[in-house]
């Protein structure tokens, strides 16, 4: 790895507190991003030559602070910026900021600039957007790719939403600078968890699409970075638990031809150990606690894949009771949905069918309702009502991949029935 | 004489590497890994997870969550061992503290674990004065 790439790995680590120390300080996003811009741009120059700082945030934020500061006075009269010799001899300044930065500042600084982009006033993808240009700092270049849209699109949505932003504040309507309280916090932890679990599912469903993958790799890093400002939540261990599990398949999830392989088929030895590994210790942490919750139960249903050696061996009973547990704890029609899956493994799908036919109505525009109503009507031989449930599913496909998977179903179906359907 | 080598970095930046970036640095340290066990030098060697992975168990039992994050100690040993899963680590742990109080266990997952290579490895405990 050259340094360059050290420094750019450095700085992205960096960007979410030195630019949320930036924020406390200006109070105005656009400020503390300039002044991390230009920060970062002087790092660039010095770092090469001088070697990194020992703390390489504090430095950011110190400088960044400063080069701000200088730009206003820039404004006001014509001055020279200080030389690069006198910012690269931080040593003393930096270890005095640094001792300053301490843990709960830190953390409520992260958490602020996260929470920033999930207000509840802005619609998902521009939440997701914002976080990735304010938090990750994607270009919005990168951005629009990801999102399948024009690069000016974007550009005007991320505007548009930091205007929104922008406007709130200046209401005072918006978040506080000040430390929040014990609740406050956590409703900001919640709110940040669910954005961070729409990036990763705005990756996930795009599947094998290789622009848009990286948005898992994105929402793992954010993950991790809630997970070491709240090393004691497990509702954040158990969501940066459930993204690793659920992306240890990435490889098995498509053949090559890009169509999808259900978990039953997948080929195993293809599932990234180390991803593993690292999900089942957080599961394994979470449990711990005794303090159940979504994000948990999901990752422990993960979890129960993983530990599977071969679809066979996959233990469908305690699937089902974690569903149950799910169920309980926030109903929905796809859960039971997705239960139905388990009952039918246990119970043989004429009992699926069954559990899941109250569904039809909730669920009349949900690709997966169809498809597994499919799935299980053809196990039971019913194969009219299965091409029609299949028929279905095609026309609300969500991905090229998913209605390409169907049509499989269907093409093997008509196969094997022949002239009989 | 036997030495462990204790590798240090930003973990927030190495676990923010691309695939590529990664597989990059893993087969360039392969290659020197290669030569030491050509040169009967390599004992095993392992990866660890990140520290949100971590637990930590503190004398008396306390059990906290997270790395060991103090810098008044220093780390003068450790242990690889297999169990089930971390409650079973947490048991063993137990034992070891109970022997050893004012020590703390952090608990950590490895990533990757390559084995002894050496047909000569030394299989009982060295006795170093």
């Amino acid at each position: 790895m050259t340094d360059l790439a050290w420094i750019h790995g450095a700085l992205t680590a960096a960007r979410p507190q030195a630019v949320g120390a930036l924020l406390r300080y200006f109070r105005d996003m656009d400020r503390a991003e300039e002044a991390f811009q230009d920060a970062c741009l002087r790092a660039l120059k010095n770092w090469p030559e001088k070697g990194p700082p020992r703390d390489p945030t504090a430095w950011l934020i110190l400088v960044g602070r400063n080069a701000a500061l200088d730009g206003v006075r820039k404004q006001s009269r014509t001055t020279q910026l200080p030389p690069d010799e006198e910012i690269s001899d931080l040593e003393d300044a930096e270890s005095q900021l640094a001792e300053r930065l301490d843990g709960s500042h830190y953390r409520d600084d992260v958490l602020r600039l996260l929470f920033i982009c999930c207000h509840p006033d802005l619609p998902a993808t521009q939440q997701i957007a914002l976080a990735l240009r304010i938090v990750s700092g994607l270009t919005v270049t990168q951005i629009a790719r990801a999102f399948l849209v024009s690069e000016a699109a974007m550009e005007q949505r991320i505007t548009r939403a930091k205007a929104r932003i922008a406007q709130r504040n200046k209401e005072g309507a918006d978040v506080p600078f000040e430390a929040p309280g014990p609740v406050e916090r956590a409703e900001r932890v919640a709110a940040v968890a669910a954005m961070i679990y729409l990036l990763f599912n705005e990756g996930y469903s795009a599947g094998n699409d290789s622009q848009r993958a990286p948005l898992c790799d994105e929402a793992i890093r954010l993950a991790r970075l809630l997970l070491r400002l709240f090393q004691t939540e497990p509702e954040i261990m158990g969501l940066t638990g459930l993204m690793l599990l659920q992306q240890s398949r990435l490889a098995a999830r498509f053949d090559a031809n890009g169509e999808v392989i259900l978990l039953d088929d997948q080929d195993r030895s293809l599932w990234d150990p180390k991803l593993i590994s690292e999900g089942l210790a957080l599961v394994d942490k979470a449990i711990r606690h005794n303090r159940p919750g979504p994000y948990q139960v999901q990752a422990a249903i993960a979890a129960t894949h993983s530990r599977a050696a071969t679809a066979a061996e996959t233990d469908w009973a305690g699937i089902d009771g974690l569903y149950l547990a799910l169920e309980r704890m926030q109903p929905s029609p796809v859960i039971t949905l997705n239960r139905a899956v388990a009952v039918a493994k246990l119970h043989g799908p004429a009992a699926a069918l069954e559990m899941i036919e109250p569904l039809e109505q909730a669920l009349s525009g949900y690709f997966h309702y169809f498809g597994a109503r499919g799935a299980f009507l053809l196990q039971l031989g019913r194969n009219k009502e299965a091409r029609t449930a299949f028929d279905r599913a095609i026309a609300l496909a969500n991905t090229p991949a998913e209605a390409a998977h169907i049509r499989r179903h269907l093409d093997r179906l008509m196969k094997e029935a022949g002239e009989k359907v | 004489m036997l030495y462990t080598l204790l590798c240090y970095n930003k973990e927030d930046v190495v676990w923010s590497w691309s695939k590529e970036e990664d597989d990059a640095v893993m087969n360039r340290l392969a290659t020197v890994h290669e030569k030491l066990v050509k040169e009967g030098k390599l004992g095993p060697s392992l990866r660890l997870l990140p520290t949100t992975a971590a637990t930590t168990l503190r004398g008396g039992g306390i059990v906290i969550d997270g790395p060991f994050a103090e810098t008044k100690e220093q780390l003068l040993g450790f242990y690889v061992i297999d169990v089930e899963n971390l409650d079973a680590a947490l048991a063993v742990a137990k034992e070891l503290s109970a022997a050893n109080p004012t020590s703390v266990y952090e608990i950590r997952p490895i990533a990757l674990y390559v084995p002894e290579a050496r047909p000569n490895a030394p299989t009982q405990m060295i006795k170093v004065y």
